[in-house]
């Protein structure tokens, strides 16, 4: 073998994707440090407070003093803890949010790899996140740890099974699970529009799953003091707010690329569609993080049983009976919602 | 082989976001299911009532303020009222007006501290800030009155420490519409948000038999229907020269307890608007130089007054042998103090009737069979206080 030969098929692929991961993850990382003052300033304007604004302009520094802080400082790890899991339940979680990325569009081509099971990959990639949680509140032996860990289970089993059923709604149109193409069919309607049902249990799916308010057991601080993770310090729980950063980053991005058209600009007309696809990505995810965060500052908590009775009893048979509905609109062609048929 | 499966035991605080302070609360669960609570109390001691036993009894009544931090003012006004009554000391009109004015502020500040604290039990964070910017305003209102912001030792046996001026009290008029808008907002946030309602209604319900029997008082006592407050049975200073309404609610659960919490801020309003307008004009503290600092210029030229103060500030006054109990509503319940006199400048004993401990011993009753997210809901509702409860 030439080197030629050494540096097309093996070597430079390799380069290249390792290209293509270092451009998603480093801006990720930016946006996962300035998501949580992005945060605190949407929560300190909904309640009449200015938030961060001591470090640097408009508290812009503030995430890089935070990171610097966890940095730092040393970490604890207590002395009953099983401690190989506790090390591994962080890297676990924040690792799994990293990879779910991949799948992610962020224009048309512009992913790291186009897979045809994308929504597949996503949804198992966030079935394997719970491991995290999990070993976490068990590593710690903790008390408040334990039961966090325990809610988690639960929580986001239950809604992963109703968020299952409103993917498969919704692939019965796009007749495809990558995520590429379930953005192009949308280039006459949102999906938002015709499946708005949907997408508001989508919302709320993510909610649980993400656990952000009102769903935020696993680490309800006026119960759980901080739920799995209270006994991590440090790096290791910089790791896991990161992973829990990330994810909401995530899972806002995935009901954008689903229902508001992901790359696609509002309107496909001359000023609209010169900005770039992943500029609409990224503002769409800013809304619907914003949405997520409006809530936080809104709702009270609900109850562990009011959470799963809510799950099992209302959004399993709900999104069931959507997908039923659905999938006889397709069967027998009935022309109800018939812009976003694809050839 | 067969294995024991025993109850899941949690120490729920000292130190916990939740606990109101330092409650030491073990818990037994089963699941999430609550067996058996235990509230373990007494680690704010500080032994407030044996150290009054060797002051005079001016200097108590900082002790007091410091029971009921959340509060403060309204603690020291049963003590100086049983002083009041075993020295037989009057006070002028404008002086009791003031008192309650000032109480009544307090109220609101607790209780809307309270509310906003039970908010975010249930995991709702903005109206706790809502709360504390009420609470901030009231403290700016105490600290013109009395130049501190929370123990500002305003209410003193013969009236009050300084007297307010019109600015002030116009002020305090002019907030209260503010006020009622804040608290609307707050209305508007909980009370029909289906979520709040899901976490509070049925959640620790007790009815009147058994609160009357744990000796319930306060908003607690009137969220269980029984029609109970000092003010209206055993009027002090000018209370019944007061018109207002005592919110009752008969369900005697969570939400009720918040809901009567809600409906005396409104009163409270009603009341305050009511004093600023008939504040009698006059003196704001008795002339009896025995009891309070005579005038910086008198003192120059008399020097009989320059006794009265110099006796005042180092020994005090002797209090005729006796004793007295006296109670107000405090926001959170019925506040005594027995306090018994021998004659000497300082008394023999005085002993508290505190508001929180018996909401606190009936917790045991309120959480058992609900959940573990509820404990902090129940503990935000029976608002309670540990400097008060261990004093």
């Amino acid at each position: 073998m030439t080197f030629q030969e050494f540096w097309t098929v093996d070597l430079w692929p390799l380069i290249w994707i390792v290209i293509k991961i270092l451009c998603v993850v480093i801006p990720l990382m930016g946006a996962v440090a300035y998501i949580s003052l992005y945060q605190r300033k949407i929560m300190a304007v909904m309640q009449l407070r200015k938030g961060p604004n001591v470090i640097g302009p408009w508290g812009l520094a503030q995430p890089l003093a935070d990171g610097l802080k966890l940095i730092v400082k040393e970490w604890v790890i207590p002395a009953v803890a099983d401690k190989p899991v506790f090390l591994i339940a962080p890297m676990l979680s924040f690792v799994l949010m990293l990879t779910a990325w991949a799948v992610i569009p962020f224009g048309a081509g512009l992913t790291v790899s186009n897979i045809n099971l994308g929504v597949l990959f996503i949804f198992a990639i966030s079935g394997l996140d719970v491991y995290g949680i999990v070993l976490a509140g068990w590593a710690s032996n903790s008390r408040y740890a334990f039961l966090g860990g325990l809610r988690t289970t639960a929580q986001m089993i239950s809604y992963e099974v109703s968020m299952g059923m409103i993917m498969a709604s919704l692939l019965i149109f796009t007749g495809s699970l990558n995520l590429s193409m379930i953005v192009v069919t949308q280039q006459h309607i949102w999906f938002i529009i015709p499946f708005f049902p949907l997408a508001i249990m989508f919302f709320i799916c993510i909610l649980a799953e993400t656990s952000r308010h009102p769903f935020d057991l696993p680490e309800a601080e006026s119960e759980l003091v901080a739920g799995y993770n209270v006994e991590y310090s440090g790096v290791l729980f910089a790791l896991f707010q990161m992973g829990e950063y990330g994810n909401t980053i995530l899972m806002s991005a995935v009901f954008a690329t689903l229902f508001l058209g992901g790359w696609l600009p509002i309107f496909d007309i001359a000023p609209l569609n010169w900005i770039p696809g992943p500029l609409w990505l990224i503002a769409k995810t800013a809304v619907v993080v914003f949405v997520i965060y409006w809530l936080q500052a809104t709702l009270p908590r609900f109850r562990y049983d009011q959470l799963m009775r809510l799950g099992w009893k209302v959004f399993l048979p709900l999104s069931l009976a959507i997908f039923i509905i659905l999938a006889f609109i397709a069967h027998y062609n009935l022309n109800l919602v018939p812009h976003i048929m694809i050839g | 082989m067969s294995t024991e499966i025993k109850n899941f035991r949690l120490n729920f605080g000292p130190q916990h976001p939740a606990a109101h302070g330092v409650l030491r609360l073990i818990v037994e669960l089963d699941g999430e299911r609550i067996e058996r609570s235990e509230p373990h109390i007494g680690l704010l001691h500080r032994g407030s009532e044996k150290l009054m036993e060797d002051k005079a009894y001016n200097q108590n009544v900082p002790f007091f303020e410091r029971m009921d931090y959340v509060s403060a003012i309204n603690q020291p006004y049963a003590y100086v009222l049983a002083v009041e009554k075993l020295a037989g000391i009057q006070v002028p009109k404008r002086g009791q007006y003031l008192r309650m004015l000032v109480s009544e502020l307090s109220r609101i500040g607790s209780h809307s501290l309270s509310m906003g604290a039970l908010a975010n039990d249930v995991g709702a964070i903005t109206p706790l800030i809502l709360g504390l910017e009420i609470r901030e305003r009231i403290s700016e209102f105490c600290e013109r009155a009395s130049g501190a912001r929370m123990h500002g030792n305003y209410i003193r046996p013969g009236g009050v420490s300084f007297d307010m001026k019109q600015e002030l009290l116009d002020d305090i008029l002019t907030y209260m519409d503010d006020l009622t808008n804040d608290i609307q907002a707050c209305d508007d946030l909980l009370s029909e948000n289906r979520i709040f309602k899901q976490r509070t209604v049925d959640i620790g319900v007790i009815s009147a038999k058994q609160a009357l029997s744990y000796g319930f008082t306060g908003p607690n006592l009137r969220a269980c229907g029984v029609e109970w407050d000092i003010r209206k049975s055993q009027p002090y200073d000018a209370y019944e020269e007061i018109d207002f309404n005592i919110a009752v609610s008969s369900d005697g659960d969570t939400y009720a307890r918040y809901a009567v919490r809600l409906f005396e801020i409104r009163e409270t309003i009603k009341i305050v608007r009511q004093l600023i307008k008939n504040m009698p004009a006059g003196r704001h503290k008795t002339d009896d130089e025995k009891f309070t600092n005579p005038k910086r210029k008198k003192m120059q030229s008399s020097m009989e007054s320059l006794i009265h103060h110099f006796k005042l500030f180092s020994e005090g006054y002797h209090v005729p042998a006796g004793e007295v109990y006296e109670s107000v509503e405090a926001p959170k319940g019925e506040f005594g103090v027995y306090v018994i006199a021998d004659g000497t400048n300082k008394p023999y004993r005085v002993k508290v009737k505190t508001t929180s401990v018996p909401h606190l011993s009936a917790l045991n009753e309120l959480t058992k069979g609900h959940m573990l997210s509820d404990i902090p809901a129940i503990l935000g509702s029976i608002d309670i206080v540990f400097g008060e409860s261990d004093r």
